[in-house]
């Protein structure tokens, strides 16, 4: 049985298997890319076991297909195993196992860049500077303790936490957040302009005068989920720990602008549903974009930000040109020119902060000089054949 | 007479090659449009000559390099453009609008009938309703309009390049632009003098200031539509600038630019059809032009010389009778017809290698930078490989290939030059020569080799079902030939996708990111893996290889042209409607291709010929390669 079992995971066949399956998946995942977008695709497709259907909402659902993490998962455990297996020290193998120690190093990493790699913007207006950058496609739910004039105490809750839990404790909070109601995207807009009711629910803050609208999540690339919630806060009795009286129920979402405050306790705090921030032990300050164009056409020739780094803690001040193709790393980040205001007035960076990043340049390396010694051996055996046949 | 039959197709090919590097000269006291179609300017950000400028612009218009209007004679493209820009009655009347599409022409009140070409004089009073159906298609998407609104948009975009073009040189309708920039002149102190009185509340002359500033107007009016700009830069910006522009400059600077005078000379010259004064004054701006932009006009003459000799055309036109003559050699007369299609293939391959190199000098790059050049770098890898396989093999296969293949890829980049410059300025982010030289360059290889290996199998397949010519040896040298193309595949598409993976991550922060484009490349490498694998694996056998092989061609095309039809992702260059049942066709094709290779070997015409033919028997001894046992335990075949 274990024979059985070993054969099988070590065999040519389940290489192949798992290669058509791949193609399969790619091709499948390409196409649908036209009706979700790509970000879902990819959760879909790429970074799941199954692809399953229909794709969420309902109650029921069937894997339809192998995903991306089960094909890349069970080929990389074939390739090691096939190889830990059969592995013969021969001077003609040695392109093949070049080839496939660089595979294997190239799958591995791309997991890793999955499973840690994070990538957020930093958006930039001209002299404006910032100590974080924000996700793209997280938000969190910001709950700040603003009493200190000093300094503000800031308890970030995930969007993923606030759609699963809900009800929500921090030791840094006096109160329980419990999520009365979660739309994953949305269109908020005052009650008396729509002409709908607005959210029966919210009894405080500029929420109880407006409505909401669910929408199905974003699928173009520039289109973005407006997230809003519906929270209760419910403090808890620090002596006892039972839950009082409710202070309220606040809507908060990505479309509302300014933060909501309340009071309790001679503390003020205040709410606000943001993109997820990722803070940096240093600063970027935009000096100036620069967008040039091909004299009369709007080819665009070159974009650039011109940045101003000052970290402290590494006493390091100096200035930076980030372009395309030039990125800037800097303590495990690097910034890229992602994009910009339509006006030039704001410079919209990539942030990326990616342990593995070499893994793919290293497995370049060793898969080509593989497959160069393997080729060019059949070449030569090829070579030396045909002149063998044509002397005698 | 055997040993000299190759001589003469391959010194018939020369000789006409050689024919196209001397342009004619005009009969003396007529118009030198050759001088006039080398003088250099600069459109889309690129100094070329007026000569590409008339051909890409009518190309965009009429979708042909040249005109004929009615009366049957032929227009070169360089008339048509000194027509538009300095004589607008003669330009309007050229019949160089298509429409064809019915509810477009329904638009109009006409109806359908055999004519495609309108002149601009017959859609002018339609040009509101063209602009605002224009306005109303464009704020779909590229992939969601319908083809009434892909034609208007068109039509509309060809309108607008027509119209900027004829405000290039001087405002429409312009009779005698010299005087007037005389008078510009003479006007142009008195006018500043009385702008000055008019600030400091000194008595000043109304009627002076008026003329100075309506001129003006009209300037900054032609500086706003002017598609070329003819004027060299000034100082340290290596801007070209329009002659609207460097008018409205001349008011600081005192003078008129010598340029625009001889531009409005000529101009003037031409339409009052005084030919030697036109001629004259195109030798006096060329002679400027030298001597301020030596490089620009250089570059710009040897521009208009590869317009000129047209080197994808004669090359496509010599591939086609080679892989003819190919195909005849395994008829009968073998090697002197494969002699002659080798040698041919070589002047082939000669002529385009002169054009990929020039578009390199011209450009500055490496030989791909767009969907067009790819066509012709894929052709032209595929050839050198192709030819490299009939020198060792010397059975006409190679040379088949070869031609089959540099013809369809030049037909595919004749097709795709129809929007325009092929020369384009790259965006930002291709703005980089050492990623354009190692990533598309390897990636277009691998194209090159997938289609060679494809092209190999049909030939397998179509001799193998249909003659009785696939005998056993040849069978087995185009296995190898397939295999070992293949193998070359693989190492460039594998290359080629992990270095674009690195691009990527230097330009945008990610190695992978499941893009179309990267997807497309991807597959290729699977689906090589996947070939590789089963044939080392002895899970396919001689047809099984060639059967992958063609879907091989299925999957490079999805690649190379399917991705961007979807309309989606960073790569896609434009959606491409019209190409798109030509790629269904190409890829049904293939499928029924590999269908046939599906037949029974009995049915095959080849294996009926003799009985003991080794086709069917061929899986296990069939290559003189050591395959690599890798996974399966068999016996170790050493060599």
């Amino acid at each position: 049985m274990l024979r059985k079992i070993v054969d099988l995971i070590t065999s040519l066949k389940l290489t192949i298997v798992c290669l058509a399956a791949a193609m399969a998946l790619i091709f499948a995942g390409t196409l649908a890319q036209v009706h979700f977008g790509i970000h879902l695709v990819q959760q879909r497709y790429f970074q799941s076991l199954f692809v399953w259907w229909p794709p969420e909402g309902r109650s029921f659902k069937i894997p339809l297909f192998p995903g991306g993490y089960l094909v890349g998962g069970l080929l990389l455990i074939n390739l090691i195993a096939a190889h830990v297996r059969r592995f013969q020290w021969t001077w003609r193998k040695l392109g093949i196992h070049l080839i496939h120690a660089g595979l294997i190093i190239m799958l591995a990493g791309g997991l890793f860049t999955d499973l840690f790699a994070v990538e957020s913007h930093m958006r930039l207006a001209n002299g404006e500077a910032k100590n974080y950058s924000e996700d793209t496609r997280q938000d969190e739910l910001a709950v700040i303790d603003i009493t200190n004039p000093e300094f503000d105490q800031v308890t970030a809750i995930p969007e993923t936490m606030l759609r699963r839990t809900r009800i929500i404790e921090h030791p840094s909070l006096p109160f329980q957040i419990a999520v009365r109601n979660f739309f994953p995207n949305s269109r908020i807009q005052m009650a008396s302009e729509s002409g709908n009711d607005p959210e029966p629910i919210v009894n405080r803050g500029i929420g109880a005068q407006v409505s909401v609208q669910p929408l199905a999540r974003a699928t173009a690339p520039d289109e973005q989920n407006i997230v809003t919630a519906v929270i209760e806060i419910i403090p808890v009795d620090l002596a006892s720990g039972g839950t009082q009286v409710s202070l309220g129920r606040w809507l908060v979402s990505d479309a509302l602008g300014a933060p909501q405050t309340f009071s309790w306790m001679n503390r003020t705090w205040q709410l606000a549903m943001r993109p997820a921030r990722y803070y940096k032990p240093y600063s970027v300050t935009l000096q100036k974009f620069t967008h040039e164009r091909y004299a009369n056409t709007e080819i665009p020739k070159n974009f650039a930000s011109r940045v101003r780094l000052i970290d402290p803690e590494r006493s390091t001040d100096r200035d930076a040109l980030i372009y395309m193709n030039h990125p800037l790393r800097y303590r495990g980040d690097t910034f890229y020119q992602a994009g910009f205001q339509k006006d030039d007035s704001a410079t919209i960076l990539q942030v990326v902060h990616n342990p593995t990043f070499l893994a793919p340049y290293l497995a370049c390396v060793i898969v080509a000089l593989g497959l160069i010694l393997q080729f060019g051996y059949h070449l030569f055996g090829f070579a030396r054949q045909r002149r063998g046949t044509a002397t005698a | 007479m055997k040993r000299f039959l190759p001589i003469l197709p391959v010194s018939l090919g020369i000789l006409w090659v050689a024919s196209s590097f001397f342009p004619p000269k005009p009969p003396g006291g007529d118009v030198d449009f050759v001088r006039f179609g080398k003088i250099p300017v600069q459109v889309g950000g690129r100094v070329k000559p007026l000569d590409t400028v008339a051909r890409n612009s009518l190309l965009i218009i009429h979708s042909k390099q040249t005109l004929r209007p009615s009366d049957g004679r032929q227009v070169s493209a360089i008339k048509w453009l000194a027509d538009t820009l300095f004589n607008a009655p003669m330009g309007d009347a050229y019949p160089a609008f298509v429409i064809q599409n019915g509810d477009v022409l329904g638009l109009f009140g006409w109806q359908q009938s055999d004519r495609k070409y309108f002149s601009f004089a017959e859609v002018t009073p339609f040009l509101k309703q063209i602009e605002e159906q224009g306005a109303q298609a464009e704020k779909l998407q590229a992939v969601e309009r319908s083809a009434y609104q892909n034609a208007i948009l068109n039509l509309r975009n060809a309108i607008s390049l027509y119209q900027r073009l004829k405000n290039s040189v001087q405002p429409e309708g312009t009779t005698n632009f010299s005087a007037e920039l005389e008078a510009f002149e003479r006007e142009i102190p008195n006018g500043a003098k009385a702008a000055r009185a008019r600030e400091t509340g000194e008595k000043f002359d109304q009627a002076q200031l008026d003329r100075v500033a309506a001129l003006m107007q009209r300037y900054e009016k032609s500086a706003e539509l002017a598609y070329i700009l003819p004027v060299p830069p000034r100082g340290q910006s290596s801007d070209w600038r329009s002659i609207g522009q460097t008018l409205l400059q001349s008011v600081t600077a005192g003078e008129i630019d010598p340029v625009v005078r001889l531009y409005a000379s000529l101009g003037d010259a031409y339409r009052s059809g005084d030919h030697a004064a036109f001629n004259a004054d195109v030798d006096l701006l060329t002679n400027r032009l030298t001597q301020t932009q030596p490089v620009g006009t250089q570059r710009a003459r040897y521009e208009f010389f590869f317009n000129y000799v047209d080197p994808f055309t004669h090359s496509m036109t010599l591939y086609v009778i080679a892989f003819l003559l190919a195909c005849i050699s395994w008829l009968g007369w073998s090697r002197p017809l494969n002699r002659a299609a080798f040698y041919l293939l070589l002047v082939s391959l000669a002529v385009h290698t002169f054009g990929l190199v020039s578009r390199m000098y011209l450009q500055e790059r490496p030989p791909v930078t767009n969907l067009y050049s790819s066509a012709i770098f894929i052709g032209w890898g595929a050839v050198i490989v192709a030819l490299i396989l009939e020198r060792i093999f010397r059975d006409g296969i190679g040379a088949a290939c070869a031609g089959a293949v540099g013809f369809v890829t030049l037909v595919i980049a004749h097709h795709l030059a129809g929007s325009g410059d092929t020369l384009e300025m790259l965006q930002a982010v291709l703005d980089t020569n050492i990623w354009l030289a190692t990533h598309v360059v390897a990636i277009t290889t691998g194209y090159s080799a997938m289609f060679l290996a494809g092209m190999l199998s049909i030939i397998y397949v179509i001799r193998g079902v249909f003659t009785r010519s696939l005998t056993p040896q040849t069978a087995t040298s185009l296995a190898r030939m397939t295999y070992g193309v293949v193998c070359f595949a693989t190492l460039f598409s594998f290359v080629g996708t992990v270095l674009g993976g690195i691009w990527a991550d230097q330009s945008w922060g990610r190695f992978w990111g499941w893009d179309p484009k990267e997807n497309g490349a991807l597959l290729i490498v699977l689906w090589c893996a996947i070939i590789l694998h089963a044939r080392w694996g002895e899970y396919i056998g001689q047809r099984g290889l060639m059967g992958m092989a063609i879907f091989g061609n299925v999957i490079t095309s999805f690649s190379w042209f399917g991705v961007n039809m979807l309309g989606i992702g960073l790569h896609s260059y434009g959606f491409m409607q019209k190409a798109f049942p030509w790629l269904v066709g190409f890829m049904l094709s293939q499928l029924a291709l590999m269908t046939i290779a599906g037949i029974p070997l009995k049915y095959w015409r080849s294996s009926r010929t003799s009985p003991d033919s080794s086709l069917s028997t061929r899986k296990h001894e069939h290559f003189e390669f050591t395959p690599p046992k890798l996974a399966v335990e068999t016996t170790q075949n050493e060599s």
